[in-house]
């Protein structure tokens, strides 16, 4: 198995693209920067589970963590609330390439 | 929806048998079936008439997930809270100390994150895209979880969503928001109330509830239990 592309404390973006078809990246979240919380591990690609195919190769799952005020404008709590969500590898840019 | 459609076979089509017939199925509501009840009832008798499943399967595992219940998730919560040592092991290693310590094994398929509130931080959990939810630990979600508005509005102002379920976080408190969006399913261990000290795990248990194991709630006071 590939080693995973990002590491705890990296900063990322999440992909502004659409996707025709069932996957697990929040629309709320594209193009949004957080950091890697956690690399999880990698699991069976449910974008292809869910047409009932094998789901390889698997792909790494990141817990990412983004600050509640990156991602509402009108956010009016404090600033160290946060939001954790599961992000897959190929969901995740360097913050540079952010489109 | 082919509501008058539907309505004229819940009177008149009787294939699966009248009152004396143990598989008729239990009178419903008599509203029309939803297009998601027809959905499944399809799958199913397909799924059937193909061979892939038997009833009895469906109905074993609907047992097995009914026979979940928060009462589960308090006692390992309260488990927690006495004894540090399963603790440690149980953030770390949550499927094999189940298994050492429970019995319980909640499969391989899907990975449980257990996450501790403390006077810092508190977690709550959703799921925006679906309804993930602890269910081998918890049993079915509420309802209110599977809803439109609580995994809308809990991402966006969490603060209000926790006040109008009673619970206000001081602002020197992080708020953290676990949108449970793949594999992993989150148990949150509530914080251990004030006043408990030489508690037993059982009678720990009765303070630990279900929507404190979700994060919208903090575990019951020592003189709120029953």
């Amino acid at each position: 198995m590939i080693a995973p592309r990002f590491k705890v404390g990296d900063a990322v973006a999440v992909a502004r693209r659409g996707h025709a078809g069932h996957h697990r990246t929040p629309f709320y979240l594209k193009g949004r920067a957080g950091e890697v919380a956690e690399v999880i591990g990698a699991f069976r690609d449910p974008e292809l589970l869910a047409y009932h195919k094998p789901g390889l190769p698997k792909r790494f799952l990141y817990l990412v963590r983004f600050r509640q005020g990156d991602l509402w404008k009108s956010y009016d709590g404090p600033p160290n609330d946060v939001l954790t969500a599961e992000i897959y590898e190929h969901w995740l840019e360097p913050p540079s390439a952010r489109g | 929806m082919a509501d008058k459609h539907h309505h004229h076979d819940h009177e008149h089509d009787h294939r699966h048998g009248g009152h004396d017939d143990r598989h008729a199925p239990p009178p419903d509501s008599g509203r029309p079936r939803t297009e998601f009840e027809l959905l499944e009832r399809a799958l199913s008798e397909l799924l059937i008439a193909k061979g892939v499943l038997a009833e009895a399967d469906i109905q074993r595992q609907i047992n097995f997930m009914a026979s979940r219940t928060p009462a589960l998730g308090a006692k390992i919560v309260a488990k927690a809270w006495a004894d540090p040592a399963f603790k440690r092991d149980f953030m770390a290693e949550p499927r094999a100390t189940l298994i050492k310590h429970f019995d319980v094994d909640i499969g391989a398929a899907l990975e449980l994150k257990v996450i501790e509130n403390g006077p810092g931080d508190h977690h709550v959990v959703t799921c925006t895209l679906c309804s993930c939810y602890p269910r081998m630990l918890l049993g079915p979600p509420p309802a209110w979880y599977k809803s439109l508005a609580y995994r809308s509005r809990v991402v966006v102002e969490p603060r209000a969503v926790l006040k109008e379920f009673g619970l206000v976080p001081p602002r020197t408190t992080a708020v953290h928001v676990h949108d449970s969006t793949a594999d992993l399913r989150y148990l949150v261990i509530p914080r251990r109330p004030k006043g408990t000290e030489g508690w037993s795990e059982a009678k720990l248990a009765t303070l630990v509830t279900r929507d404190s194991m979700i994060g919208t709630a903090e575990a019951l006071a020592p003189d709120a239990a029953a």
